[in-house]
This record gives structure tokens, sequence and C-alpha cells, in this order.
């Protein structure tokens, strides 16, 4: 089981929230405090990405977030519940500069989070999408008496 | 921490001082600010990102819609930024390449192409 797991509402004002308890997790499980901006704001995208795919195909199901502390590492699996059937079919009824404008801040998304995370995987597939980012965890101090 | 939004207009330059988080809830807010301006005619911004705490993706295709629509009346849009976690932003999309950065208003409102 995750460690932590979360599941939203796919509105954009929940984005936030996801990343704060994201970024928590991340500092209690030994993720260097150096990287935890960029944690924070790789999920962020995910959890963007994730929001637009459901809005644009009308899911109303929540997304996930998966907190994941395990030996040595952290992981974060953003989850989206949106088709991959036929590329080119989002959106519909919008005017075509919207839809297009949309695509390119979701290929912005993607390109700052290859950019900021070393071990990224991204699968998507006929039942949703999933990005997975993992990051290196050192082990706490030794607490002093 | 929401998003907070003031202008100024300095010369024939218009100063948007943006503060908090720019994010997919509030990146729309700034659009709508951007838009705003461009339709009452101002077509040379300065966009002071020196109270941001917090910008994504969301935020960075804000500033290029802008930048498009500024560009259409041969204006400019420059930005103010010293914060290395917004930079690093810039760099890795390569925007460093197409917004003018300044380290301060008054520098961007003197700057010329």
């Amino acid at each position: 089981m995750a460690t932590v797991e979360l599941r939203f509402s796919a509105l954009p004002e929940h984005v936030r929230t996801a990343r704060l308890v994201a970024a928590a997790v991340a500092r209690r499980a030994g993720v260097d405090e150096a990287v935890l901006d960029e944690l924070r704001l790789a999920v962020g995208e995910a959890c963007t990405r994730a929001v637009g795919l459901h809005q644009t195909v009308g899911i109303s199901s929540p997304v996930k977030v998966l907190l994941i502390e395990e030996e040595k590492q952290f992981s974060i699996e953003v989850g989206d519940e949106a088709p991959r059937a036929a590329p080119g079919g989002r959106g519909s009824g919008s005017a075509g500069d919207v839809t297009e404008v949309e695509a390119e801040e979701d290929e912005m998304g993607l390109a700052v989070i290859s950019g900021l995370v070393d071990d990224v995987e991204v699968t998507a597939g006929e039942h949703g999408g999933l990005i997975r980012m993992t990051w290196p965890t050192t082990p706490p101090a030794a607490v002093l008496p | 921490m929401d998003l907070s939004l003031s202008t100024e207009t300095i010369g024939d330059r218009t100063i948007v001082r943006v503060g908090g988080e720019i994010d997919v809830y509030t990146a729309p807010k700034l659009r709508e600010q951007l838009v705003e301006l461009v339709n009452d005619g101002s077509f040379h911004l300065v966009v002071d990102m020196e109270g941001v705490d917090f910008l994504d993706s969301t935020g960075l295709g804000v500033l290029v819609g802008g930048l498009k629509r500024v560009r259409a009346h041969e204006g400019s849009l420059r930005l103010v930024c010293n914060q290395e976690r917004i930079l690093k932003i810039f760099r890795i999309t390569g925007l460093t390449k197409v917004f003018p950065i300044h380290t301060s208003v008054e520098e961007a409102v003197e700057a010329t192409d």
C-alpha cells in the first residue's frame, strides 16, 4: 500500500493541495531539501495534466496520487482515467485555438517534468494514464538523546 | 497563497506586478489581466515576478500567450526575475531565449531591443 494516497476531484483548485501534501510526505521520507521545490513543481505538473485530461474528456472520477516511501527511494504516481484510444481526439465544440493552447500547455507540462525528474515513466492506455516519478532518499540522521 | 496583481505605468511601459502562486487555478486571472491590458492599448509590458512563489507550465503558457498578443501589435513583454527556482523553469523549457529577463524593473523599463 502507498504511504499516503490522495484522491481529489478533477478541479484546478485542488492541485495546490496535492503539491503541498506531496512535498510534506517527501520531506518526511527523507527526500533532499534541495529537490523539494522541483518535486513540488513536478507533482503539480502531473496533477494539472490529469485534471485537464479529466475535464476535457468529461470524466467525473477523481485524480489519484500515490505517495510511496520505499527503501532508499520515494515515488509519486499520478493516475488519470482518460482513455488514450484516438490521438487528436481532445476536446469538442471549443474554438480551435483554445484546444491548441491546451495541447501546448500539456506538452510544456511534460517537458517540465522530464526536465526536472531524472527517473520518470509515462504510460497511457485505454483505461487512463500514469506518471511515475522517483527520487532517492537519504535515511534520517540518528536522533540524539 | 493566492495570486496578487497590480499595474503601474512608467512612460510607455506597463508594469504588471505579480505575487503569490501562478498555477492551473490562478493562471486564468493573469491571462485576463494581460488580455485586458493589450485590449486597452498597452503593448509594452513588464511582468515583475519578484513576488512569485511558484510558477508552473500553465503560468508559462499564459506568459507565452501574452507575448504573442503584444507582438501582434509590435509590442514587447519583458520579465523581471532574480529567483533561481523560477528562472530554472524558464531554462528547462528553453524560454530564456524567448523572453528578455531582467534583474530589476528599472532595467526592464530602460531596455530597448
